[in-house]
């Protein structure tokens, strides 16, 4: 512990602290612009001038490492004055466009301004302009306000891992820039905005849509990926204006991927915002007693096993308890089923379906195995965080398949899975590696699961792993990468139809009535099965549906969602649900009702505390369910295919969302023509 | 005046030629190894009694610099950084020194190198010094020929190798961390200091970092000892240095002399007078263009060296001695000066980067005579606010010329820039009104 003054507050720091963060322990503001928690120091904006005992200039408390018995002074008319002084410099060339800036209200530099600036502008001078510059459809420009603090560019270069922002020219000429000008080929690349300190990065989407200060702020979760990013929803009335993160340092730091940020446009195109019966193959408008009487005459008309249900990627965990308890109560069958394919999942152990190292895991990995997995798309943000564990401890990645560019260096195997067998029993020089490594990390994808001998595959990395220590008390290294938002919540509530094969009864047509609780993503043939879609968008569900239920959308509703490591969060309803349309859990407690005459639950928390009790009787509930476990002779080597879906539209909000498409289009490069709208 | 015998540099004007053995004739690569064998202790403590001070402009002492080298070499090597970027307006001693003497640098190279441990030395040289790099190119294949540099350097067991790196044009890679950026492949800005070069410099490992002339004078020290050195010029201020004398002076040259010589000497005698006579000289920039000027008054009595210009509140600089006589606009000059400092601004830092534009266009008003009387102080603020605030040197060497130029010539800047923006006359202007920005029609 170093000890040392500041402003005459004796503190003690840890070592290896910046002054500024000494000072901030002492509670003594500093102001800052380039400096950034997570962004190495620059030191090139100035502000955060102190003066230091024995030293004849003011130091920049950012890059100052702090030391034993430093006498530090924040509050004299020396630092005032060099405070002042940067500050006009800073002034000098920004253009003061504070009333037509997005930035204006949320800016850095008019606060700052405000308490260390001077009142007056000496700068008699023109103004320099900058040329705006193309940064891709979602960060627009407006350099002339930039002042240089480079935070942007080291975002690019440390944490998203893309060096395609930079500077160019010196002195006052110098410009930020992407190189070439070509959109920044990065799915964090929206962070940036948030980093800004001034206007000269902003959101394109948003451009002059809200003030700050206008808009309704409410702490969420983010369902785009299964990471459940924290975020602040900004609403202004109805409609969702933004989405920004939240600190969470054991999630997503500070960072949310550009899906989660910009898809909210999403949430106001192809909106279903009524009941719709399907009469001659055109869809009617109706009204909720209507479609309610169709579904009741419908499913008493139907044997209860010929009726099943599928629970979609982006709904929260008390609407997919009360499906559930509306088809074992109400319905009396277990035909639901909350995954799209039929892909093997281990449910009898929680740990075969979470990512059991946690995502601050991560960082302390030194090794890093990707089996059937693009994290990069499946799971921004832990794609970053690899990436942050690769750039501070160096970090060795091995991925099965060459999944193309991650943003770090990696080493690509063949991509069979007899590579597989081979690694885990220990015939491969990676094996030696696993063994070798104090906390490796296995994460497994989805498509690994999605082939053929998954099961047996499985249990065969998982009884290796345990039979090396590598599963332990402290440091689980099976990891599930999950890419849904909703999967890992359904799987704790048990939404899984086990036992009988509910795809292939789907796919020979078996069924007659289909409830599709926002699931768009079933591959099948309809043929003449009455389906049944409650979501929130008009999509592939909604397309093939008989009747549709106007449901809300994540924003809309306040719902628990389970992420891949486990974690029960919370999210909060910002806004509420267009025309007609009504939370999910309400329109099946209705059905209920109107079924059996008798509601499900009375109201939301009793819905809540019982599906608690459910997943807590789960936990409890430890007996292992034995499993044929399939053995080496079913075994067939393929080559596993990383499949994942398309990241700009992975599901119905993204494909909504104009920006996601313009993202896509940017990246494919697709030249505008003018015919398109 | 210095002895002939005193001299270092003896082929500065190239009589004798720069090859090995031309050079070895004037007493270069005589006895390396006994130098050496004497030890690096020996070698630091020779170069701390000399009171050699860095003759790259800040003058630091450079038998101090070498002792902040690791004792013990760690896990990572040492490096050895010749700063050849001579890129400061009124200052061309390195380039004589790179073309006419590069064995007196090479064995200075090799020497330093066994004193801070490096095995590998760079020598850093200006893009613009392509030909006299070149030059030194050859001298180091000679020597590598000779076997004085490579594997057992000149016998002394110590093995060295040099390489050369040309920059690309930027003033600002004549700082030191910024020069290390720039071998490394980076852009030109100027690092954080903490942690210094000597701890963690190039490529991360400790790097000692001297100008030309510094290690040039090395070996000789070494070789007369370093009371010999501190016996030249006065207390911490010994020895030689080369002077670079231009602009309206007579005979332009670069002259190597005592530490401590007055300066209307170094003019009269060696530059052979101001053009137009002594009683022509309006003022002198004594250290290359970053130094604030001194009027002619004081250039009667002023003498050359580190401490003594410090007094006067101007610095030896680099030793380019830039004379303007009476012919010249001394707001122009110093106009000139700033726009060069707009132009080198490498725009890291805030202060360097807006502020050194700004001092650019009120200097550029003042000599047209279009700016207002308070900018005077205002343009003293302002280069109050860029010295000292800035990441590297830079902030000072932009401002200081400057500050030189109101401190001795506000009256000259007055006398032109009449215009006084508070208008006394007219009391019906509200209090509110932004002062400043009632202008001459108001």
């Amino acid at each position: 512990m170093l000890k040392l003054k500041v402003n005459d507050i004796d503190i003690e720091v840890e070592e290896g602290l910046t002054v500024l963060q000494a000072c901030e322990k002492a509670g003594v503001e500093i102001p800052r612009f380039c400096y950034h928690e997570k962004l190495s120091i620059a030191g090139n904006c100035r502000m955060c001038l102190v003066e230091m005992e024995k030293s004849p200039k003011p130091v920049a408390s950012c890059a100052m490492p702090a030391a034993e018995g430093m006498n530090i002074k924040t509050n004299t008319a020396f630092v005032e004055k060099a405070r002042k002084g940067v500050m006009e410099f800073l002034l000098a060339n920004h253009p003061l466009d504070c009333p037509v800036c997005d930035q204006g209200g949320e800016c850095d530099l008019q606060d700052q301004s405000m308490f260390y600036g001077v009142d007056k502008s000496r700068f008699k001078e023109n103004k320099r302009y900058v040329p705006e510059k193309n940064m891709g459809p979602l960060i627009k420009t407006h350099m002339t306000r930039c002042i240089h603090c480079t935070r942007c560019v080291r975002f690019a270069t440390e944490i998203a891992g893309v060096s395609e922002i930079g500077a160019i020219g010196r002195g006052e000429d110098m410009q930020i820039t992407t190189y070439l000008e070509q959109s920044v080929q990065s799915e964090l690349s929206g962070n940036v905005i948030d980093l800004c300190p001034v206007g000269a990065l902003t959101s394109k989407p948003y451009v002059f849509e809200a003030r700050p200060w206008e808009l309704k702020k409410t702490e969420s979760i983010d369902v785009m990926d299964a990471v459940g990013s924290n975020i602040r929803i900004d609403t202004y009335g109805w409609e969702v204006k933004r989405v920004l993160p939240l600190i969470n340092e054991d999630i997503n730091e500070e960072w949310i991927s550009d899906k989660t940020r910009y898809a909210c446009d999403g949430l106001s195109n192809q909106r279903l915002d009524t009941p719709f019966i399907k009469y001659n193959r055109k869809f009617e408008k109706a009204n909720w007693e209507e479609v309610f009487k169709i579904i009741k005459s419908k499913i008493k008309e139907t044997p209860k096993d010929k009726i099943a249900g599928f629970v979609g990627d982006l709904t929260n965990m008390e609407t997919s308890y009360i499906f559930k308890e509306f088809f074992d109560r109400t319905l009396d069958t277990r035909n639901y089923e909350c995954r799209s394919s039929n892909y093997y999942v281990g449910i009898n152990e929680r740990e075969n379906y979470l990512f059991n190292s946690s995502i601050n895991g991560i960082e302390e990995s030194d090794l890093i195995f990707l089996i059937g997995s693009n994290p990069r798309f499946e799971s921004t943000i832990v794609n970053a965080r690899i990436r942050k564990s690769f750039v501070n401890n160096s970090t060795k990645i091995i991925s099965l398949n060459d999944i193309g560019d991650l943003t770090y260096p990696y080493q690509s195997l063949n991509g069979q899975t007899k590579t597989i067998v081979d690694i885990f029993e220990g015939n491969n020089q990676v094996s030696k590696k696993i063994l070798d490594s104090k906390k490796p990390l296995i994460i497994l994808g989805e498509s690994f699961f999605k082939s053929q001998s998954s099961e047996f595959l499985f249990n065969l990395i998982k009884n290796f792993l345990k039979k090396n220590n590598k599963i332990n008390d402290e440091w689980n290294s099976l990891n599930k990468l999950t890419s849904d938002a909703s999967t890992v919540g359904s799987l704790d509530l048990k939404i899984i139809n086990e036992g009988k094969n509910i795809f292939n009864e789907l796919k020979s047509n078996n069924f007659e009535i289909i409830y599709l609780l926002g699931q768009d993503n079933l591959n099948f043939t309809k043929k003449d099965e009455f389906i049944i879609y409650q979501g929130s968008h008009g999509d592939k569900g909604a397309d093939i549906a008989d009747i549709i239920l106007p449901g809300a959308a994540y924003t809309e509703q306040s719902g628990y969602f389970t992420n891949l490591e486990g974690k029960l969060q919370k999210a909060y309803k910002a806004s509420y649900p267009p025309g007609k349309a009504k939370e999910d859990w309400q329109i099946i407690n209705e059905l209920a009702e109107i079924m059996n005459n008798r509601k499900l639950f009375n109201d939301k928390d009793e819905l809540k505390s019982s599906m608690i009790n459910f997943i807590n009787l789960q936990k409890e509930n430890k007996t292992p369910i034995n499993v044929n476990q399939s053995t080496k002779e079913d075994f067939k080597n393929e080559e596993l295919v990383v499949d994942y879906k398309d990241y700009y539209f992975s599901n119905v909000i993204a494909r909504s969302s104009k920006t996601m498409l313009d993202c896509h289009n940017s990246k494919i490069k697709i030249k505008k023509t003018g015919t398109d709208g | 005046m210095l002895k002939d015998q005193d001299r270092i540099f003896q082929n500065l004007y190239n009589d004798l030629g720069p090859d090995v053995a031309s050079s070895q004739k004037r007493g270069d690569w005589i006895n390396t190894k006994d130098l050496t064998s004497k030890g690096r202790d020996w070698i630091i403590n020779e170069i701390k009694d000399s009171q050699l001070r860095g003759r790259g402009g800040a003058g630091f002492p450079t038998g101090l610099k070498w002792s902040f080298a690791p004792k013990e070499v760690g896990s990572r090597p040492h490096y050895l950084v010749i700063n050849g970027d001579e890129s400061e307006p009124g200052t061309c001693k390195d380039r004589d020194i790179l073309r006419f003497e590069p064995h007196k640098l090479i064995e200075g190279c090799l020497i330093a190198s066994y004193a801070v441990q490096a095995h590998v030395c760079y020598i850093y040289i200006r893009g613009e010094y392509f030909v006299d790099g070149q030059k030194l190119q050859a001298a180091i294949d000679e020597a590598y020929e000779k076997n004085l540099i490579g594997k057992n350097a000149a016998g002394t067991g110590w093995d060295l190798d040099i390489y050369i790196h040309y920059g690309a044009g930027a003033y600002i890679c004549g700082e030191e961390t910024a020069l290390l950026e720039s071998i490394e492949g980076k852009k030109g800005q100027p690092r954080l200091k903490p942690p210094f070069p000597a701890l963690i410099g190039l490529y991360g490992c400790p790097t000692i970092i001297n100008n030309v002339e510094t290690i040039a004078v090395v070996p000789t020290i070494l070789r007369r000892g370093g009371k010999w050195f501190a016996s030249l010029g006065r207390e911490k201020n010994t020895g030689t240095k080369i002077f670079c004398i231009s602009g309206n002076v007579n005979n332009p040259c670069n002259v190597e002399e005592e530490m401590n010589i007055p300066l209307k000497e170094l003019i009269e005698v060696h530059a052979g007078g101001v053009i137009g006579g002594w009683d022509n000289l309006q003022a002198v920039i004594p250290g290359g263009s970053s130094m604030p000027l001194i009027p002619k008054e004081k250039c009667e009595t002023l003498t050359m060296d580190f401490d003594s210009l410090m007094a006067e509140k101007s610095g030896l600089g680099t030793a380019g001695v830039v004379v303007i006589n009476k012919d010249q606009d001394i707001i122009k000059c110093m106009a000139r000066i700033a726009r060069f400092y707009k132009h080198e601004s490498c725009g890291q830092c805030t202060p360097c980067r807006e502020g050194s534009g700004w001092m650019w266009r009120m200097l550029e008003r003042m000599a047209k005579g279009e700016a207002s009387r308070d900018e005077i102080d205002m343009l003293g603020d302002v280069t109050n606010q860029i010295a000292g605030h800035t990441i590297c040197a830079f902030g000072e060497g932009s401002s200081w010329p400057v500050q030189g130029l109101l401190r001795h010539f506000s009256k000259e800047i007055k006398s032109r820039n009449k215009f006084d923006p508070i208008i006394k006359e007219q009391k019906d202007i509200p209090y509110l009104v932004d002062q400043h920005l009632l202008d001459k029609n108001a």
